[in-house]
């Protein structure tokens, strides 16, 4: 295929000095530096980006609905209370366990539940947990730390230490995943978000977002964040919204005494997809959750 | 049978100079004893050109301008030892441990690993350099004249077979005694006699000689020319890997403590490199200014001084263990750093001590097909910055206790298994948990559990209220319970619970909670909300 210029082959063979005589010399100079049309690549020489590698995320409905999720893309998961969310997160995290990755979650408000996550299957010794959600830890008065031995700039090193170590937990968690991210290696990363106001979560930068989709770009690391509402906006891949059927029901249709929460029934709902080429139409699929108290 | 001699002069100077290298192009003279009476214990070469002896006391070498004053130092020279016979043991498995300065290695066979003898003796004195001890480095076939040749000769010597005596003949006669006690008479004989040097020694007649001074005259004799012959007494020293440093002034800031830590684990890795051995323990002991005072015992008996509170903290001590065997200094380092930052002396600094232990490397072939896993020096270093941010006990691997109680898990280090371990294998078949057929409900717990107040009908919770939780005040739509549980009744810290699970109408939806009385305290406490 041959490439022709989108303008008149006129205007290209008109002799510069005409051109700049008509021209101030700024713009010029700004002219000139931009490419030419003619080396523009043609379409037929364009590489597909190819899709990323897909995951199971441990509940079949969501991998019939999603493809399961994807590796080196951050997937977000928002809903309100009891709408399931943190029962999907165990259940991805339980599939990561078990195929031996080394998974990490920054628990923001400490909300993390061993005995569910052992109903869960999730294998512990893979599991690295960080618990933000803490007083911060007390200054050491030492010697080596105290104000005025040092120079002016330690002091300033110590002062700069001390305030960091008042954080709040989103900071902490903040930071906790951009370490895990260098430090690489970790199939699963999730962040909790889960009881975090929104408030407090809307004011997480979005270059904060960018940095950490940047940094699992190209690796086999997927990031999931669970929060109350969607927060990573264009930077996630994968946008899920779950809610709770049962919240539907009337108040007259209340359940029996042993099945308050057993069969749980989950919709789920692709608010945004980035992997398929075609845009993502809205679609929704159910799950259902078994309780631990009668399992 | 040729033999090899690594002998460092004035050792007592390189054991300081190891860990000070910029003092090397000054004079430096190392003082012994109690102050005021402090006296030259050695000095190195620039040092006795300025004039200073052994033996001459502290006030008498003090105008000496440009010089450099350092007290002995016995640790350092105990790890200068070590690290050289760590030298010399990666060039031969016979060793002899001849003097704190001087070192014999057996040659027999090394030719055809490691080239000529020459060779050997130029790469011996080149890796004693890299440990920080400049050594002179001497090769014959006996060890007795690699010994003399190596105390009387500067940098690497060989000297072929039969060619000894032409070699040592002008050395002096006190190389003879070097390292002997009772050694003044026969010297003073020598030196009425006029003898100078080895060379007047061994043209001395063997009959008359033995005569008048015995058979150790003899052996004298046979030392200047080069006629011994004895088997090495090796040595096998335990495996102890210790780098100490003796401060002169306090050190008060952390950032210099790195820089000398930086030069400790240097030495440390290189030996344990030299031996082919990684470590996973290693000990920090720091020597604080704390004051020591005596205190007599309160009877006046005169009995032993009871230590007293100061001396107990004057030794900081801290412990990194690692999951893995590893050997990067820097990684050490860093490691120490943030430890030292979590957990700072307190104090000045006097004194560094660090031991490392050692064990075998990790073998470093990987599977092509495992997971995903993160690398152990990169995962140490990141969790211990996760540590310093979260703190200590809120970062790591869980583990459920056998117990009933709620919340029964402690926090341990983290250390993914890899299929390549052994206890990776175990891990493999323990992981083949049974999968729940569908995912479990949740529960997200509060931390601590929200005090609630509740409306109880017909023994029923029908109204919640929380100060803390706002959204979470309202009519109980249903419940289900109560599950009752106990334990611990024969502790201190008993428990009693009734658990119930509730339904509460929120604004956009229907919130599920757990609820529970504590039955002890009488307390009503929101636990936590499925989800």
């Amino acid at each position: 295929m041959s490439s022709f210029p989108l303008f008149p082959t006129e205007a290209v063979r008109r002799p510069v000095a005409s051109v700049a005589s008509n021209l101030p010399v700024r713009v010029f100079d700004r002219l000139s530096a931009l490419p030419k049309l003619a080396e523009v690549t043609p379409a037929s020489r364009l590489t597909v980006r190819p899709a990323p590698e897909m995951i199971t995320s441990g509940v079949r409905e969501i991998d019939a609905l999603t493809g399961g999720l994807p590796r080196g893309c951050l997937t977000e998961v928002c809903g309100p209370v009891s709408s399931g969310r943190t029962s999907l997160q165990l259940a991805v995290l339980a599939a990561a366990t078990q195929r031996q990755e080394a998974c990490a979650l920054v628990d923001v408000s400490d909300a993390f539940d061993p005995a569910s996550a052992a109903m869960a299957a999730v294998n512990f010794e893979s599991l690295l947990w960080i618990r933000c959600k803490t007083n911060p830890p007390p200054r050491h008065p030492s010697t080596a730390l105290r104000a005025g031995s040092g120079t002016e700039k330690t002091n300033q090193k110590h002062e700069d230490l001390y305030r960091r170590r008042m954080e709040t937990p989103v900071e902490q968690a903040l930071r906790v995943t951009d370490l895990l991210l260098q430090s690489g290696g970790f199939g699963l990363v999730i962040i909790d978000l889960g009881d975090v106001s929104l408030k407090i979560a809307r004011r997480i930068p979005l270059t904060s977002w960018f940095r950490f989709q940047r940094a699992i770009e190209h690796t086999p690391t997927v990031l999931f964040v669970v929060t109350q509402a969607p927060s990573a906006q264009t930077c996630a891949a994968l946008l899920l919204k779950l809610s709770t059927f049962r919240s539907k029901l009337s108040a007259l249709k209340a359940p029996s005494h042993t099945e308050l929460l057993h069969d749980l029934q989950i919709e789920t709902e692709i608010l945004c997809s980035r992997i398929a080429r075609k845009p993502a139409q809205s679609a929704t699929a159910a799950f259902s959750t078994k309780t631990v108290r009668t399992g | 049978m040729p033999f090899a001699c690594i002998f460092v002069p004035d050792f007592p100077v390189e054991a300081l100079l190891r860990n000070e290298p910029v003092l090397r192009s000054q004079a430096l003279a190392v003082l012994e004893g109690k102050p005021p009476l402090q006296k030259v214990f050695a000095a190195n070469e620039n040092a006795r050109r300025a004039g200073v002896v052994t033996g001459m006391t502290k006030l008498q070498i003090e105008p000496c301008p440009g010089l450099a004053l350092r007290t002995r130092s016995v640790l350092q020279e105990a790890a200068a030892h070590a690290a050289l016979l760590d030298c010399a043991q990666s060039f031969s498995p016979r060793v002899e441990d001849a003097a704190p300065d001087t070192i014999v290695l057996d040659l027999l066979g090394m030719e055809l690993l490691f080239g000529a003898f020459s060779k050997i003796a130029h790469d011996l004195a080149r890796r004693t350099l890299d440990f920080g001890l400049a050594a002179n480095v001497a090769v014959a076939a006996n060890p007795d004249t690699a010994v003399l040749a190596a105390r009387g000769f500067r940098g690497v010597t060989v000297i072929p077979e039969s060619k000894e005596s032409e070699r040592l003949g002008n050395l002096p006669v006190e190389l003879l005694f070097a390292g002997e006690q009772n050694s003044e008479q026969f010297l003073e004989t020598f030196h009425r006699w006029g003898i100078r040097n080895l060379r007047d020694v061994a043209a001395l007649p063997d009959v008359p000689l033995s005569e008048r001074l015995g058979q150790h005259g003899v052996y004298l004799q046979k030392l200047a020319r080069g006629d011994t012959s004895r088997t090495l007494v090796p040595v096998d020293p335990p495996l102890v890997f210790e780098e100490a440093i003796e401060l002169e002034y306090p050190l008060t800031l952390l950032e210099p403590l790195a820089f000398l830590l930086s030069q400790l684990l240097d030495h440390l890795c290189t030996r344990l490199a030299t031996r082919a051995l990684a470590t996973q323990e290693l000990r920090l002991e720091l020597e604080l200014a704390d004051g020591y005072r005596e205190e007599e015992d309160s009877v006046g008996t005169g009995a032993l001084a009871r230590p007293s509170r100061a001396q107990a903290r004057q030794r900081f001590r801290r412990t990194l263990r690692l999951p893995l065997p590893l050997l990067d200094s820097k990684t050490f380092l860093k490691l120490l750093q943030l430890d030292l930052n979590a957990h700072p002396p307190g104090a000045p600094i006097l004194k560094i001590h660090l031991a490392a232990e050692p064990v075998r490397p990790r073998p470093g072939q990987s599977g092509l097909f495992l997971p995903p896993s993160p690398e152990p020096e990169k995962l140490e270093l990141t969790l211990a910055r996760i540590a310093g941010i979260v703190g200590e006990d809120k970062v790591g691997s869980l583990e459920i206790l056998d117990t009933h109680r709620p919340q029964g898990f402690r926090m341990q280090h983290f250390a993914p298994n890899n299929s390549f371990s052994p206890q990776g294998h175990r891990v493999t078949e323990k992981s083949n948990l049974q999968f729940p057929a569908a995912p479990v409900t949740a529960l997200r717990i509060f931390r601590p559990p929200a005090a609630v107040t509740v409306t109880v009908q017909e023994g029923r919770p029908t109204f919640i209220s929380c100060l803390k939780r706002k959204e979470t005040c309202g009519e109980i739509l249903w419940t289900a319970g109560p599950w009752r549980s106990c334990g611990d009744w024969w502790e201190q810290d008993g428990w009693a619970r009734d658990e119930w699970d509730i339904a509460v109408r929120e604004e956009a939806s229907i919130g599920l909670y757990r609820l529970v009385r504590d039955l002890l305290g009488g307390r009503w406490l929101l636990e936590g909300s499925y989800d």
